[in-house]
């Protein structure tokens, strides 16, 4: 994409084509390097991917099914099969994991039966139309979490019951991305504009991402008091003076994806401003010439264009956002009660209060709905798109 | 000419390629209230460094010199005071975020570069009887404490017997993109799931709060980005020059030096400046990894909330000033190399 203008890619695509490279004349050594060169490339990148992480995740998964005693410099593991999942799906965590349920109201009902009904439909139409064994396990997992956690939101949320982490962690998701897609998006098109101090804007906005997530906090902490903050005039006048942040669920969270929001926008701004400027000029004064109106332009010329890095971008974003844990700790420290405590977060803090088994657990509840919800993403649009270019 | 309405008037372009006036005024306005949302909480950083304890708990004051007088307390503190703390986090962070930059930089565009250009097709049961024995190796010195020598002479053993037995006969071969996806894959892991085995290993082999420690981790971390983000850099280059230099008998190591690396100072610039600003910043692993010795810049700034004394909210701006300054540093640096912005081209669909 960054391709410069005199040399256009003349045979794109990711499939590879095997060179074949000559050994340098040199010492047996130099020789068996070259002539292992192929696996000699790749496998540092493997061996550190595999010791890092499938160690701790096997390592994980075995402490998410034990109980552990520190006692005296060493600890005892004991297994104790899936009590700590069960404790936090059904027993006495579920309030802090899934929330509060109790008689599911009217609406609750409604919106859970109303998506149950919609992802069955979607199953449906995808077991009539195009079915293959694969695909239908996968949309099976799809659909499954996918309900499950739709009458999750159906017994806390639209009951009036409180939140438990999973509910946070997908509202700082879902609210969080969207937010920072759409402001993201607004600005790279405005920048990529003809206007005057492009570079000026182009290096304010960016700014933001530069700042460590702790300092983010504590500099959004800052903002938002009441007494001490700039804008402490202004809720003087509202009469606000006494309100509290961190006291008020909602206003808690919202407030955390404001700084979330101002960290990242600038991530999503300037790969979407890329791609913005990646357009092809001629084509859009091209259009223009032809008496395109603007909007028309850009749903026709530059938004098929900056789709598939959109695509990209987001997914990054919503993988990242999953592991949202500096923000709500610094800002909040995940209250009032639970109500801004990330998943990550609350793993944190069953491991600072040294309970390892649930820790782990809970960590390992995050991976499951993340990878869930990123390959499906993955699955669903963007080898979707792939398939429909073909 | 028909007369033009206000409408018209306001927001139809008068000319191709130019802004009607009412255009312009809601796209510079729009432009000049983000500049203000992003600069505005800068500027309050920077004023809360330079004001004393009574300006910043009495209430606000928003301009140095009129509305109060800059004191340099909290950076006296910082750098006379507690110097040897600060530069200590700082040089380690520097340290720290260079070197896992660069060998996550250097491994990932490696491992990038072949899975575009070399069709791999491992043997999926040589892969997974690998991975097994491998699990089983750690587990038994890690979590059992059998004696590694052991362990390791029996697993080589048992990994080349079953080659041989199994490995030879049954062959699934994998294909270049899985093995993308699988690297790529390892972004999805939230360091909280895997930060406590990471320290328990680093325990075990005795490396705790020592910066190699930290810079493995965060290089590892770092890892699927740059396969990510090169690869699809690697595919969009052309072919040619490397044909014609593997023609003239250039080895793999020699074409990737002298041609390809070259060839992507943009694509490298922008990873390595991402890479760079997520391990300078990286708090959560540090944390776990670091007790005094190796502790870097973001554990300073959880630092200045001490206790009792509440938040120091004068020397905690100044840390977050000075951790800025880098930053900006290496973007202004790594600048000349990208071409559009930062952050560019690696990225696409």
């Amino acid at each position: 994409m960054t391709t410069p203008e005199n040399m256009t890619p003349d045979r794109p695509g990711p499939a590879p084509v095997d060179l074949t490279w000559t050994a340098n004349p040199g010492g047996p050594v130099s020789q068996w390097i070259d002539n292992h060169a192929r696996q000699l490339f790749i496998m540092p990148a493997v061996l550190m991917i595999l010791v890092f992480s499938i160690f701790p995740l096997v390592a994980s998964l075995i402490i998410a099914f034990s109980r552990i005693r520190l006692r005296g410099g060493g600890y005892q593991v004991r297994f104790v099969g899936w009590k700590n999942f069960e404790k936090q799906i059904f027993g006495s965590e579920q309030f802090h994991f899934l929330g509060t349920f109790t008689q599911m109201s009217v609406v609750g009902w409604m919106v859970g039966l109303s998506v149950t009904g919609l992802i069955l439909w979607w199953m449906y139409k995808y077991v009539t139309t195009q079915f293959t064994v694969v695909g239908f396990i996968g949309r099976l997992i799809t659909a499954s979490v996918t309900i499950a956690i739709a009458f999750m939101f159906a017994a806390t949320f639209f009951s009036g019951n409180p939140f438990g982490t999973l509910g946070v962690t997908l509202f700082y998701v879902f609210v969080g991305c969207g937010v920072q897609f759409l402001i993201g998006l607004g600005l790279a098109f405005l920048c990529s504009q003809q206007i005057r101090g492009r570079n000026f804007f182009r290096v304010a906005f960016f700014i933001p991402m530069m700042i460590t997530p702790i300092g983010v906090g504590y500099v959004f902490r800052m903002l938002a008091d009441t007494t001490k903050g700039p804008f402490t005039p202004l809720w003087q006048g509202l009469g606000l003076k006494d309100f509290a942040w961190a006291t008020d669920p909602w206003a808690a969270r919202v407030f955390i994806v404001i700084g979330d929001s101002w960290q990242w926008i600038p991530f999503v701004f300037i790969i979407l401003l890329a791609a913005f400027e990646n357009v092809p000029r001629d084509y859009v004064e091209a259009a223009e010439m032809d008496g395109a109106g603007s909007w028309q332009i850009f749903r026709e010329i530059t938004w098929p264009q900056v789709l598939p890095v959109a695509v990209t971008v987001m997914l990054i974003r919503v993988i990242e956002a999953f592991k949202i844990v500096d923000l709500p700790n610094i800002m909040t420290s995940g209250g009032p009660g639970i109500a801004t405590e990330s998943m990550s977060l609350h793993s944190f803090f069953a491991w600072r209060a040294l309970d390892l088994g649930q820790s782990a657990a809970i960590a390992y509840l995050l991976l499951f709905v993340t990878v869930v919800i990123c390959v499906s993403f993955f699955n669903l649009i963007v080898l979707n798109r792939m398939r429909q270019n073909d | 000419m028909t007369e033009r309405t206000l409408y018209q008037r306001l927001f139809e372009p008068p000319r191709i390629n130019q802004m009607a006036i009412g255009t312009k005024v809601v796209v510079y306005g729009l432009l000049l209230i983000w500049s203000a949302v992003v600069l505005f909480p800068i500027y309050w950083l920077l004023i809360t460094s330079v004001k004393s304890a009574a300006d910043v708990n009495g209430g606000p004051v928003y301009i140095p010199f009129v509305d109060f007088t800059p004191s340099l307390h909290a950076w006296r503190e910082l750098f006379v005071v507690d110097y040897e703390d600060t530069l200590r986090a700082y040089f380690n962070s520097i340290i720290i975020s260079l070197a896992a930059t660069l060998l996550s930089t250097l491994i990932g565009s490696m491992a990038a570069y072949a899975l575009a250009r070399v069709k791999y097709a491992p043997n999926l049961v040589t892969v997974l009887i690998f991975a097994i024995l491998m699990i089983i190796t750690f587990v038994s010195i890690g979590i059992y404490g059998v004696d590694w020598r052991l362990v390791i002479a029996s697993a080589l053993a048992v990994f080349f017997f079953l080659m041989k037995a199994v490995s030879s006969r049954v062959k699934i071969p994998l294909k270049n993109g899985d093995i993308l996806f699988w690297m790529i894959s390892q972004r999805i892991l939230a360091p909280i799931v895997v930060v406590v085995p990471i320290y328990m290993m680093f325990q075990t082999v005795r490396m705790l709060d020592t910066h190699l420690a930290i810079i493995l981790t965060y290089a590892v971390v770092n890892l699927p980005i740059v396969v990510w983000l090169m690869y699809d850099f690697f595919t969009s280059i052309p072919r040619d020059l490397e044909e014609s230099a593997q023609l003239d008998g250039a080895t793999m190591f020699m074409t990737f030096r002298e041609v390809v690396l070259p060839l992507s100072k943009a694509g490298l610039a922008a990873t390595t400046l991402l890479v760079m600003i997520l391990s300078w910043n990286e708090y959560l692993l540090a944390l776990f990894l670091s007790t005094a010795k190796a502790q870097t810049m973001p554990i300073l700034v959880a630092a200045m909330n001490a206790g009792e004394r509440g938040i120091l909210w004068w020397s905690m701006s100044a840390v977050i000033v000075v951790m800025i300054i880098p930053v900006v540093f290496m973007a202004v640096v790594l600048q000349r190399y990208i071409s559009k912005g930062i952050l560019l081209g690696a990225v696409k669909g």
